[in-house]
């Protein structure tokens, strides 16, 4: 039953995903009402480790077989019950590991943000808190509403700091990236309204779990949902930078400060898969079948043209940004895929990919600092004076391309897996990708960190000594790099309860499962 | 109105109804009485009275919301009838009021002006506002609207130091007149087909709206009706400023002084749809044949123009002004959404209000961003507001953001709740409209941010012209509680509406 607020005082009781979105909100109003610098930070500490915390703590306590139920269930009234939305908080399957990744990524970006030269700190870190409380609520929501709600939360604050802290072409940036994704949040907004009104007459509701029992009993109209689809798909697929609605990243990824740039990329991007997975899939078979034909083509754009252009880039955090649209092709294949597999493969890319791709920009900017550019043309050789650096960058990069031993192996080998099934062809065109991505990977670290060094670069290393990653540089580092590693090696840890969520919730029950034979 | 009549009503303690407006017009009369009164030096405490004085009546009438007047019956013969929406639009309305004067108290410092009747216009204004909610009688409904009107003429015009000052009040006399001879023209057709005997519902009450309903429905598609009816319209949508009665909007509200700006866009707009919805939804009901079409253009259009117009605007006001207008596109869909869906007028008076916080918050940072003349203030004016005044910046930032519909600001759940609505009734044409006049006004608002937030660009050559940016006003205390509590209030219903939100899905 909903609470209200006095029965929420009244009746408290301990809700993890409550407290881990309130901390980080809570510690921003505290840096709001002008806390001294040094007590902000210290509180900053607080703001992001809680939430990483109460991740890892839910990530532990998941139930094995939860099916479509959610654990850490708990709901509140906020005045439009009426209307069919409240405050529903909890975890499935497919949510339960992009919570964790929304906590570790916004734990590493805090740590990294906190050690930063940046100016006007206390700003910069109350942003990335209202940034971090949004992305934890928006993979805790069960309600729709609070679902879009928290993107939207966690998407202003990028703005303003892609605006105010960013780099080169800042301004140009921050505004592409407005336009862009507020008309990709409008249709997909419409898109959610639709399946809100469209959901029968039982009484409408923002409910993901009564969506489902009501869609279930009476699904939509199959041309509504064909149409609702398309919104969703374009929608979510400019958030998720589908080919060629894509311009927008890498501008805006080359331009953002780093700890923005980990949590946008690495996280908030995953938002309107996540959608598709959690929302248009189960609620909207038969449009989704409509359109996976147009969505595989699209991503197959993402994958063969964005990864050429990738090899042609020479500014490091804008060949990232480029990387990171190419990935996104991946998962777009796995959900076109239309299979349990497929999509089960698309978590764990997405959870695999959020954590290297969070990796490599903290990374570039370290190197940005040291080398005193982003141009891949004028570094070399950083190797020898920086060991760790290039080992970490060299390990992130082996990830992202998808070695065995990373997260980002199972995801890609069980989408294309997936993918035999849906087009010979194009899985064959998607392994090509990742020899696409071998090239550019390595030859970056090729060209950042062995070779000669430039002249360029010995002119600012002599002006400049560098020196190797700091234990303040390296610990976001590590924890990034960890994780990677142990799902990597023990993936079982995430598709246990996925698999278990997907088999349960997703009608084309056809496809094998995911977790058979290993 | 008959002598016996009055004295009936006052045997029916109907006076009692209208205690509010009474309680305005009496305070307006005291202020000036004060003015005769208090020595020169203690004259600042008169704005102080009458915020202090709105504030009580505004409780008083919170505590008093479910008032034994509200329900279906009327007051004095008809003329008013007394509902919880005209209740909600009384306290609307007096916080508007009590804003302006807020406002007024930071503006009228930085003019050597007579201060007073400022503020006893401002209440007065708001008296005929609040019984203009309530209507039910076209006589009632005209005489209020222009002593609204009438009041306006003067406001806008007050700084009359300043020629742009006088200008926007000469074209608000005119465009106004204009409006009003047509709304005027409108009435007297209606009056004349609904006062014909010969036809069925005929009465030669046909000015009460009871009246005029009965006979609407009895005679469908009388011409002379129709045509009354759009006319009518025409006199609201000047009110409302909708395409095509808009072309006045941007150059009275750069003229006019600030807080009447804000007085305009707020009350004034909102004044226009609680009319509006009280005509097309009760009283042309039978009509919405030709109402629901007429509407829809204009609505279309009004979202456009706005939102295109407001792109390449530097003076901040014209820029308020033109968005302004796309909010009363906003709004319109709500009005025709509401034949299909009832909780589409509580959607409007969710968006109201809304709109209310996020523009006062703006216009509170507008007076202080502005200098001694008034009608210039352009967006190179805020540059580095955050660095130089972080909490003008912030409040700011947050009128803005609702204002563009931004979650998780209260602007956004009006837009929300519109959206809906309109889903509900079918209406998608508009719908895709509204989106992307949504994503449009982005580029501006944004802008607006961009230029208080973002690092400017500044010559640093000496020999270089720098751009004249007037100096800022300190924020006083009373300013600062005002404004804290507009930008909280818009944080906090983005996403607690509690019993807000449940008042407006159950009214």
């Amino acid at each position: 039953m909903p609470r209200g607020f006095s029965d929420f005082v009244m009746n408290f009781h301990f809700d993890p995903l409550l407290l881990a979105i309130a901390t980080p909100l809570a510690v921003a109003v505290a840096i709001m009402l002008g806390l001294p610098k040094r007590h902000s930070i210290r509180l900053a500490y607080v703001g992001f480790g809680v939430p990483a915390l109460i991740a890892l703590w839910c990530w532990a306590n998941f139930p094995a077989d939860a099916g479509v139920k959610y654990a850490f269930f708990n709901r509140y009234s906020t005045g439009l019950d009426g209307l069919g939305i409240t405050l529903a908080l909890g975890l499935n399957g497919i949510s339960m590991p992009l919570f964790v990744l929304a906590g570790l990524v916004g734990l590493a970006a805090g740590l990294y943000a906190i050690q930063s030269t940046a100016e006007r700190l206390k700003i910069y870190l109350m942003l990335l808190l209202i940034m971090q409380a949004g992305l934890m609520g928006v993979f805790a929501s069960v309600d729709v509403f609070f679902f879009y709600f928290f993107h939207e939360l966690a998407l202003i604050p990028t703005f303003i700091m892609v605006g105010i802290w960013g780099g080169r072409d800042r301004n140009y940036a921050a505004m592409k990236m407005t336009i862009y994704l507020t008309v990709g949040a409008m249709l997909s907004l419409i898109g959610l309204i639709a399946i809100y009104v469209k959901s029968g007459a039982s009484g409408q509701t923002f409910d993901l779990i009564m969506l489902r029992e009501a869609l279930a009993a009476d699904p939509i109209g199959v041309t509504t949902q064909k149409h609702i689809f398309g919104l969703l798909m374009f929608g979510f697929g400019i958030l998720v930078s589908l080919w060629p609605f894509h311009t927008w990243a890498p501008l805006g990824y080359g331009a953002a400060p780093s700890s923005a740039a980990m949590l946008h990329a690495g996280v908030l991007k995953k938002f309107g898969l996540y959608g598709l997975i959690q929302i248009a899939l189960p609620l909207l078979p038969e449009g989704a079948k409509h359109w996976a034909h147009l969505l595989a083509l699209l991503a197959l754009g993402n994958v063969l043209v964005v990864g050429l252009i990738t090899i042609a880039q020479r500014d490091l955090k804008q060949m990232l940004g480029y990387s990171s649209v190419m990935h996104m092709g991946y998962a777009f294949l796995g959900i076109a895929s239309f299979s349990v597999l497929g999509v089960g493969g698309v978590v764990l890319l997405m959870v695999a990919h959020g954590l290297s791709v969070a990796l490599l920009f903290l990374l570039a900017t370290s190197v940005q600092q040291r080398a005193q550019t982003l141009d891949m043309t004028q570094m070399g050789g950083l190797a020898s004076k920086t060991p760790v650096l290039a080992a970490f960058f060299a390990a992130a990069t082996l990830a992202s391309i998808g070695l065995p031993g990373f997260a980002n192996f199972w995801g890609e080998l069980t989408i294309f897996v997936a993918l035999w099934h849906y087009s010979a062809w194009m899985t064959v065109a998607a392994v090509a990708g990742v020899v696409i991505s071998a090239v550019y990977g390595l030859r970056s670290v090729a060209s950042v960190f062995f070779g000669p060094p430039t002249a360029a670069l010995e002119e600012v290393t002599a002006a400049h000594p560098v020196t190797d990653l700091s234990w303040r540089e390296k610990i976001p580092a590590l924890i990034l790099l960890t994780a990677l590693l142990v799902v990597g090696f023990w993936p079982k840890s995430i598709s246990t309860p996925l698999d278990s969520t997907l088999g349960a919730s997703f009608r084309m029950l056809d496809a094998p499962r995911l977790s058979a034979g290993r | 109105m008959p002598i016996q009549l009055l004295q009936q009503a006052a045997a029916a303690n109907e006076w009692l109804a209208i205690t509010p407006e009474l309680m305005l017009a009496l305070l307006a009369l005291l202020l000036l009485v004060l003015e005769l009164v208090l020595p020169r030096q203690l004259h600042t405490l008169i704005p102080a009275t009458a915020i202090v004085a709105q504030i009580v009546i505004a409780l008083g009438l919170a505590f008093n919301f479910d008032s034994a007047f509200t329900g279906p019956g009327t007051a004095f013969n008809g003329l008013l009838r007394l509902t919880a929406d005209g209740q909600f639009l009384r306290l609307f309305f007096l916080v508007c009021s009590i804003f302006v004067c807020l406002l007024g108290t930071v503006c009228l410092a930085k003019q050597r002006m007579p201060r007073v009747e400022f503020y006893h216009l401002v209440l007065i204004i708001t008296a005929a506002m609040m019984l203009l909610a309530q209507s039910n009688h076209f006589v009632l409904f005209f005489v209020a609207l222009e002593t609204v009107t009438v009041g306006f003429y003067i406001l806008v015009s007050y700084f009359r130091e300043s020629p742009l000052s006088l200008e926007a009040g000469l074209k608000y006399l005119v465009m106004g007149a204009l409006s009003s001879s047509i709304l005027l023209f409108g009435i007297v057709l209606l009056y004349g087909a609904a006062g014909n005997q010969a036809l069925p519902g005929g009465s030669p009450n046909s000015m009460n709206f009871d009246q005029l309903r009965i006979f609407l429905t009895d005679n469908p598609g009388n011409f002379l009706a129709s045509a009354g009816i759009v006319l009518v319209l025409a006199g609201v949508a000047f009110k409302i400023g909708a395409v095509p009665f808009q072309i006045w909007i941007p150059d009275v509200y750069q003229g006019a002084p600030t807080p009447v700006t804000a007085f305009l866009a707020v009350a004034s707009k909102a004044a226009g749809f609680a009319v509006l919805l009280i005509l097309t939804q009760r009283v042309f009901a039978p009509y919405q044949g030709l109402v629901i079409p007429v509407l829809s253009v204009m609505a279309a259009a009004t979202i456009l123009f706005g939102n295109l117009a407001a792109l390449t605007q530097h003076n901040v006001k014209r820029l308020i002004g033109l968005s302004g207008v796309s909010h009363a596109g906003y709004l319109m869909i709500g009005v025709i959404a509401a034949y299909h869906e009832p909780h589409a007028i509580g959607a409007i008076w969710f968006y109201l209000s809304a709109y209310l916080l996020a523009s006062f918050a703006v216009f509170g940072v507008m007076a202080h961003v502005a200098g001694p003349n008034d009608a210039d203030q352009e967006l190179d004016h805020y540059a580095d507001l955050a660095r130089d005044q972080p909490f003008l910046a912030a409040v700011l930032a947050i009128g803005l953001g609702s204002l563009a519909g931004i979650p998780p600001l209260a602007g956004f759940m009006g837009k929300l709740l519109i959206f809906v609505s309109a889903f509900k009734a079918g209406l998608y044409p508009l719908l895709a409209v509204a989106i992307a006049g949504v994503v449009i006004s982005i580029y501006y608002y944004f802008g607006w941010i961009k230029a208080a937030f973002f690092p400017a660009w500044r010559p640093t050559d000496a020999g270089l012209p720098q751009a004249a940016v007037p100096a800022r006003t300190p924020v006083n205390l009373g300013v600062r509680i005002a404004l804290t509590v507009l930008a909280v209030t818009s944080v906090l219903l983005g996403f607690y509406q509690g019993a807000f939100g449940q008042w407006i899905l159950t009214r």
